[in-house]
Formats: structure tokens, C-alpha cells, sequence
């Protein structure tokens, strides 16, 4: 369908694609695996003829025996969105807020197909039910706020395959998803694939997600493509040393001893929370108790909307309980100014998003130095900090520098080493490691471990991923609907798994097949 | 919508309330006694009690509110002390020359300002993007006053197309239209300026936006996309700072009205609180207010139209 022959780009003196070289078969899936950075979505861009402005791009990218890099824009516009169709990652945003979902998946037909508004809007109908979002509850006129990511990220998928395509792009289309979204995100492309003939070429960074998906397998490092082949074979064999990184950091587990000491550090009893929406009430906890031991981790797992980050807020003492209680070491954990500041910093966060969650307009020195506010600032707090920015496995001279000079690894070991720099007990960590490449994540696993060893640190590790929490927590909490469902140690709750949400994040989580590590 | 709507109806009408009574509260403040303005330094003590209690002077202030208030909203606005004509109909007269005059002002502002804009934004980076942007600094940067004597010189002195100032009223339509011309076009550049470069600037944020890509790899080109999703998107920005612009134009457009000897209520106004005319100051700043939130109702049921998420808060 699409064969990609030698294709470099250079934008700014920098190679970015480096002779990639594709063949994407009508009816096949081929996954394209690597790290931010390795040039994965250069190589769909390029396909597109999106590359960012001031890119240059030498080789061919055939379609029709029609070089794509040499056709006029015009052309192009009528190849995007009816030959090849393309979702990206973010499906929170990638549609227009103030259109209704209809008119979005029927603009496609009504450019391309030369259809009026009623005949694309009846066919946007037919397109919507196809994947998964049936008439009655979800009609044309919805608006994207009005669906959640998984839905939105149908709609998109929707709006890709309106016209049928023969080459379907998906850039990480579900790493922004919850495990059981992805998985029914992934499964309908898949059956699209199939019924369509249309090939499919699906991007990410998680080996995991490619192993039960794709036919083909190709591995990206530094804009080149170092290995390609049949799934299994490239899951088999693993020539090159990237690839082996790769896959060895996917199910990753850092060393651990955990030696927790009674009496547990953190206690929640019966905690209630209620949200008052619009449309009613909503309890986003529903007697939840649990505790957290003295140099202890625990996991917390659930999909989105269950109550894990309420959870974490009132454990932080960011949000008031309407009944229950929360006991850090002894003390109650009150919101608002009652909580006395030496509670306050007994315990620190460690956010999902490493670009968001610090002023861009700050040294890495006064980001780092901001919890001393809770305890008065040491008069060496300037070394304090050096040797924080050392222990997260960075250089003291560090501290000099903004936020954007970092990459998202680093600005996660720099959230680390600002939860650290007061010597909390307890560290909530909130999907932190989520959003960060797999060799980096374990890299940070390793790091979290070696700080739990050496300060006697308590975490609690929420995620939607069973499969990241696996590795970090001696009890893991599964969580639905503001309630806990399940406990007990991860092999326990991940082997044998009792409660249905439970067994669902299970089968959701994915893996490489066991045959083939 | 009715929620939303019922919404910002009460928020309309508990501001009225609060500006009125700053208003009068504050006018009653300042130094100054508008009897004994009317009568002059030489007036006796006696005289000007009684006129003091013939105005209402001298009874205390929460009463002389209720009192006008009370009285405003039968639609009697009170009698100026300097003219002993009706407020209201002082302030109605005015209106005809200074609503028109605001109305064409900011049509003429969004009709330049909105392809300017879309030009600046389509072309950015490139030549004609910097030219546009450059044309815009510079009518924000001009005095209106210098650029309406400019026009009256070019237009009115010189070719003798348009009048130089005066409004000869409303009963022949054309000359008065042609005797706003000249203001309406110094009053709105400068907002066409302000305008077109929040446009764009809204419309380059839109344009980084995912939803942007997405309209891409649908098939759209560029021009279409910033037409079709980037324009509704970048248009929030663009509502705020024209319903503000409204405000300003009604009764900020006073050093207009004077280069072009216009009746307009901007004048009136300094008029007024030169002669110490209380009741005329405070009646027409409450009209204003009253425009002023009633232009902000009026730009959030747009917020509204344009964003269907701010329909359901």
C-alpha cells in the first residue's frame, strides 16, 4: 500500500529520519516502536506531509507509484483523510471543543466525498456505530466535553476511517487511555484492520502494547529503523542491543527489601468524600480505610474516575473528608489552614505530568527549595539542594538551570528530588511514572527503590497500570467506584485475581506473550 | 441555556443595583454643593437654605436615594439644576448622536479588524504577516484626535466631501449619517488596530492546538482550517475585548465629539460635572453603567453561543 524507500529529514542541522525504509501491507498491522525522540512520529508526519515547518525530507514515500514528498500541497490535502487516515495521542484535545462530533466525522466526507450536510451527517451516523458509539446514547450533536477520553479517541478513530482509507496512522493512540480503555481501543482497531484490509500502522513505546497487536515489528532509535521483522521473530531473537533494552525494561522490576516497621505510618478509616456536581452528587469515596506501613508501598490501581486521585488529595490534606478519618504518624490530616505545616511536611506528591507540574519561569534551585516554606528555610539550604539534585542522579550545578533545559526523565527526578528535600515520611506518588518512556521508567523505579532503602520512606503508587505498579508495591489496593474491591500482595492480586474490576485490569494489562521472553 | 441565561440576568441586575448606589454615594461625596454653585459666592445664608430644601438637600442620603431611585426607575431621571430641563431627555438626545456614533464605530472596527486579523495569522512569519501587524502597531500607537484632524484636513478641508464637525440631527437622515462619518472612522481605527492584533494572536495560540492537526490530516488546508476551527475557537478573546471596546466608544468618544463639535453624551457629561450638576452626572453615568452591563450580558450569551461548555456552567 505504502512503502517508505530511504526516507531522511533534516530539521535545523539535525538529522531527525535517517534512511527509513517501510512497507505497510493492505490488511496488516505494523507496529513502530521507540523511545520519544527516536524519530516515530517524524516518520508518520513525513507520511502525512506534515513535518514541521523548516523540515527537509529526501526519499521516497510511494503511494500509487507516486513519490508523496514530491506532490504539491493541494494534492496532498486530497490524499490526507481519504487515503490515509491518522489519530494522534492526546484524544482529549484533538477535537474541535466548540464542534459537535457529527459535523466533526462528517467534515471528512463532506471535503472528500462531495456529500451535503444530511447525506455525510447519515453517514458520520453509520461511521460512530462502527466504532462503538451507538445512536441513542451517543447522538451527532454531542460535544467532545461531553465524552470521556476513550469515547473522544473513538470519535477521532471514526473521523480517520470515514472514507475508508487504505493506510491507517495511530500515534500512541491510547498511552493517554486507562489499561482497559486501551485495551477496547486497541482491539477496535484491530477488527478495523481486519474487516477494511487496511494497513495499520501503530506507534508507541510500549513493546507490551505491539507484542498481541502487530504482524510486523519495527524498532526506531535516534531517527534510524535498527530492526524490523515478523512480531515474533523481533520478540525472539532480538539482534540488536536496543531492542534487548527495550524489552528488558518493559516488564521491568527494580531490587527491593522491604522491611516495613509497625505501627503504620498512615491510617485512613472510613473516609467519605462527596463532590456536589450540577447534575447531583457524586460520592467519590465510599468508606474507603487503609493503611500504609513505615518504609512500605503500596499500590493503588483503578480506571479513571474511581477515586484514586480524590484519594490521594485528602490523604495530602488538599481536600476536606465528610466523614471518616485520616491519621498521619498519630496526628489527624485536616484540610485547609488547621493542618499544622510540620504535618503538612510529613508528606510530599510527585504529579503524572513532568512538564506541567513546575513555573517555567523558576531555577531548578528555588523549584526545589519550595517545601522548605512548611519548615523554614536552613541556612544551607543551597547544598541541601545540590545534594538532592546527587541523590536523584543529577549534578549539583543543576540547580542553575530552568525546567525547559530538562528532558521528561529528568524532570520527574527533579519532582523526586523536590518531594525529598525536607525528608517527608510519606511520598504519594500519582501515575509518576506514567507518562515517561520505558528504559527512563525503570531507571526511576531503581531510583524510588534506592531512596525507599536508604530513608525508610512510605510511598503510595497510584496508577491505572497494574503492570507499573507490579514492581514497586508490597500490597496493592484495587479501586472502584470510590470503593476498595480488592487487596494483597501484586503476584497474589495479579495472579489469581478475585474481584471482576480486578480480573478486567488484569486481562487488560498488556504483555509480552510468555512464550516469546 | 435557561439556567445560563437566568444566570447572568441576576448578576445584570444585583451590578445595577451596586453601581447606583456607588454612583450616588460617590457624587455626594465630592466637595462642592450644587446650591450654592447656582447662587454664586454671594449668596445669602437664608437663600440658599431654602434652596437646599427645595432640592432635597437636606434630608439625610439614604432617603435622597431611595428617592431617586425610586424615581429613575418610573423612568424619571430629575431635572437638571443648571437647564431645569428633564434629565431624561437631556440624556435621550444625546444618545441619538452618541449610540450611533459607537454602533458604526465597532461595526467599522470588526469589519477591518477580522481580515486583518485572518491575514496577519494566514501569514505569519512571511512578509505580508509583518505588514499587517506593522499597519496595526501603528494605528494603535496614533493619537485619534491627531488622526481625526488629519481626516478633517484631507476630507473636510481640502476635497470637501465631508463635513469638518456639527450634527445637524436626525430629521435629515443623510446629513446626519454624513456628519458621523468622519468620527466614526477616528473612532474606529485605533479599536480595529487593538482588535486585529487580539485576533490574531488568539488565532496563532488556536493554530498550535491539536484539534488544528487533526482538521490537517482530515484533508483540510490550511486556509480552511484556520477559517472553519481556528477562527470560532480564537473568537472568546476577541468577545471580551469588544464588549469592552463598546463601553469605552459610548462615552469615551468625548475628545471626538469635540474635534467634530458633536452633541454627544461624553460631552455632556464634562459639562456637567464642571457646572456641578449632580443630577445630571449621576443619571448619565448610571445610563452608561446600565450600557456597559447590559454589553457584558450581551457578550456572555455570545461566550455562550460560541462555547457549548460554557452553556452548562
Amino acid at each position: 500500500m505504502i512503502r517508505l524507500e530511504g526516507l531522511s529529514a533534516v530539521l535545523g542541522g539535525q538529522p531527525v529520519l535517517d534512511q527509513v525504509s517501510l512497507d505497510l501491507a493492505p490488511g496488516s498491522i505494523t507496529g513502530l516502536v521507540g523511545e520519544s525522540g527516536s524519530g516515530k512520529s517524524m516518520t508518520a508526519l513525513a507520511i502525512m506531509g506534515l513535518l514541521p515547518p523548516g523540515t527537509r525530507a529526501t526519499g521516497r514515500v510511494m503511494l500509487d507509484r507516486r513519490n508523496l514528498l514530491d506532490l504539491p500541497e493541494p494534492e496532498m490535502c486530497r490524499i490526507r483523510g481519504r487515503r490515509i487516515g491518522m489519530i494522534f495521542q492526546e484524544p482529549m484535545t484533538a477535537l474541535n471543543p466548540l464542534m459537535p462530533i457529527g459535523d466533526q466525522v462528517a467534515e471528512a466526507l463532506r471535503l472528500h466525498g462531495g456529500l451535503d450536510r444530511t447525506a455525510a451527517l447519515a453517514l458520520a451516523r453509520e461511521r460512530l456505530d462502527r466504532v462503538g458509539l451507538p445512536a441513542p446514547r451517543f447522538p451527532l450533536t454531542l460535544y467532545p466535553h461531553e465524552l470521556s477520553g476513550g469515547q473522544r479517541q473513538r470519535v477521532a478513530i471514526a473521523m480517520a476511517i470515514a472514507l475508508r482509507p487504505g493506510l491507517l496512522i495511530a500515534d500512541e493512540p491510547t498511552t493517554a487511555l486507562d489499561v482497559t480503555t486501551q485495551a477496547r481501543i486497541l482491539d477496535l482497531l484491530k477488527t478495523l484492520a481486519r474487516e477494511d484490509g487496511m494497513a495499520l500502522l501503530l506507534i508507541t513505546h510500549d513493546l507490551a502494547v505491539v507484542a498481541g497487536m502487530a504482524d510486523r515489528v519495527a524498532v526506531m532509535q535516534g531517527g534510524r529503523i535498527v530492526e524490523s521483522g515478523p512480531a515474533e521473530a523481533v520478540f525472539r531473537q532480538r539482534r540488536h542491543p536496543y531492542t534487548r533494552q527495550l524489552i528488558a525494561a518493559s516488564g521491568y522490576r527494580p531490587a527491593r527489601n522491604p522491611r516495613p516497621v509497625p505501627p503504620p505510618l498512615l491510617e485512613v478509616r472510613e473516609a467519605v468524600r462527596d463532590y456536589r456536581l450540577p447534575q447531583g452528587g457524586l460520592r467519590a469515596l465510599d468508606r474507603v480505610s487503609l493503611t500504609v506501613g513505615r518504609g512500605e508501598s503500596v499500590g493503588l490501581v483503578g480506571e479513571s474516575g474511581c477515586g484514586k486521585s480524590t484519594l490521594a488529595r485528602v490523604i495530602l490534606g488538599l481536600d476536606p473528608l465528610q466523614a471518616g478519618q485520616i491519621r498521619l504518624d498519630g496526628q489527624d490530616v485536616t484540610a485547609g489552614r488547621r493542618m499544622p505545616r510540620s504535618l503538612r511536611a510529613r508528606m510530599q506528591v510527585v504529579f503524572q505530568d513532568p512538564f506541567g507540574s513546575f513555573d517555567p519561569r523558576w531555577r531548578v534551585e528555588r523549584l526545589l527549595a519550595e517545601p522548605f516554606h512548611l519548615t523554614g528555610r536552613p541556612p544551607d539550604w543551597r547544598d541541601r539542594v545540590g545534594a538532592a539534585l546527587e541523590e536523584v542522579g543529577l549534578q549539583p550545578t543543576d540547580a542553575r538551570r530552568f525546567i525547559h533545559e530538562f528532558s521528561g526523565g529528568q524532570r520527574q527526578r527533579l519532582a523526586i528530588a523536590r518531594a525529598l528535600i525536607i525528608r517527608p515520611a510519606l511520598i504519594v506518588l500519582d501515575e509518576a511514572v506514567s507518562a515517561l518512556d520505558v528504559r527512563v521508567r525503570a531507571q526511576v523505579l531503581d531510583l524510588l527503590a534506592r531512596l525507599q532503602a536508604d530513608h525508610g520512606l512510605s510511598y503510595l503508587f497510584i496508577s491505572h497500570d497494574l503492570s507499573v505498579v507490579r514492581g514497586m508495591a508490597d500490597r496493592v489496593l484495587v479501586m472502584q467506584a470510590g470503593r476498595i474491591v480488592e487487596e494483597g500482595p501484586p503476584e497474589q492480586v495479579i495472579g489469581a485475581p478475585r474481584h471482576p474490576q480486578t480480573q478486567a485490569l488484569v486481562a487488560a494489562m498488556p504483555v509480552i506473550p510468555a512464550e516469546w521472553v | 441555556m435557561l439556567r445560563y441565561l437566568s444566570r447572568r440576568m441576576i448578576v445584570l441586575g444585583l451590578s445595577l443595583l451596586a453601581a447606583s448606589a456607588l454612583i450616588f454615594s460617590v457624587t455626594e461625596l465630592v466637595p462642592g454643593d450644587p446650591a450654592s454653585f447656582m447662587l454664586g459666592t454671594g449668596a445669602q445664608p437664608e437663600t440658599l437654605a431654602a434652596l437646599r430644601q427645595q432640592m432635597g438637600l437636606d434630608r439625610p442620603l439614604p432617603l435622597r436615594y431611595a428617592a431617586w431611585a425610586g424615581a429613575i426607575l418610573q423612568g424619571d431621571f430629575g431635572t437638571s439644576f443648571t437647564y431645569r430641563t428633564p434629565v431624561g431627555a437631556m440624556i435621550a438626545q444625546r444618545l441619538q448622536v452618541s449610540l450611533p456614533l459607537a454602533l458604526m464605530a465597532l461595526a467599522l472596527a470588526v469589519a477591518v479588524a477580522l481580515p486583518v486579523g485572518l491575514y496577519g495569522a494566514a501569514r505569519r512569519g512571511r512578509a505580508g504577516g509583518g505588514l499587517a501587524m506593522g499597519a496595526t502597531q501603528l494605528g494603535i500607537a496614533l493619537p485619534n484626535f491627531w488622526f481625526a484632524m488629519l481626516l478633517v484636513l484631507v476630507f473636510a478641508v481640502r476635497l470637501r466631501w465631508l463635513p469638518a464637525g456639527g450634527f445637524p440631527g436626525w430629521s435629515d437622515p443623510g446629513a446626519a449619517l454624513k456628519s458621523l462619518i468622519l468620527p466614526v472612522v477616528a473612532l474606529a481605527l485605533p479599536q480595529a488596530a487593538i482588535l486585529a492584533r487580539v485576533l490574531r494572536s488568539a488565532l496563532v495560540e488556536t493554530q498550535a492546538q491539536d484539534y488544528i492537526r487533526t482538521a490537517r490530516a482530515k484533508g483540510l488546508t490550511s486556509g480552511q482550517t484556520l477559517r472553519r476551527h481556528a477562527l470560532r475557537n480564537a473568537l472568546i478573546p476577541v468577545l471580551t475585548i469588544l464588549g469592552m471596546q463598546f463601553s469605552f466608544l459610548l462615552a469615551g468618544a468625548i475628545i471626538i465629539e469635540n474635534v467634530f463639535s458633536l452633541p454627544g453624551l461624553g460631552r455632556m457629561i464634562f459639562q456637567a460635572i464642571t457646572q456641578r450638576d449632580l443630577i445630571v452626572v449621576q443619571s448619565a453615568v448610571l445610563v452608561l453603567v446600565a450600557a456597559v452591563n447590559a454589553v457584558t450580558f450581551l457578550v456572555d450569551l455570545a461566550y455562550g453561543a460560541v462555547d457549548p461548555r460554557l452553556r452548562r456552567a
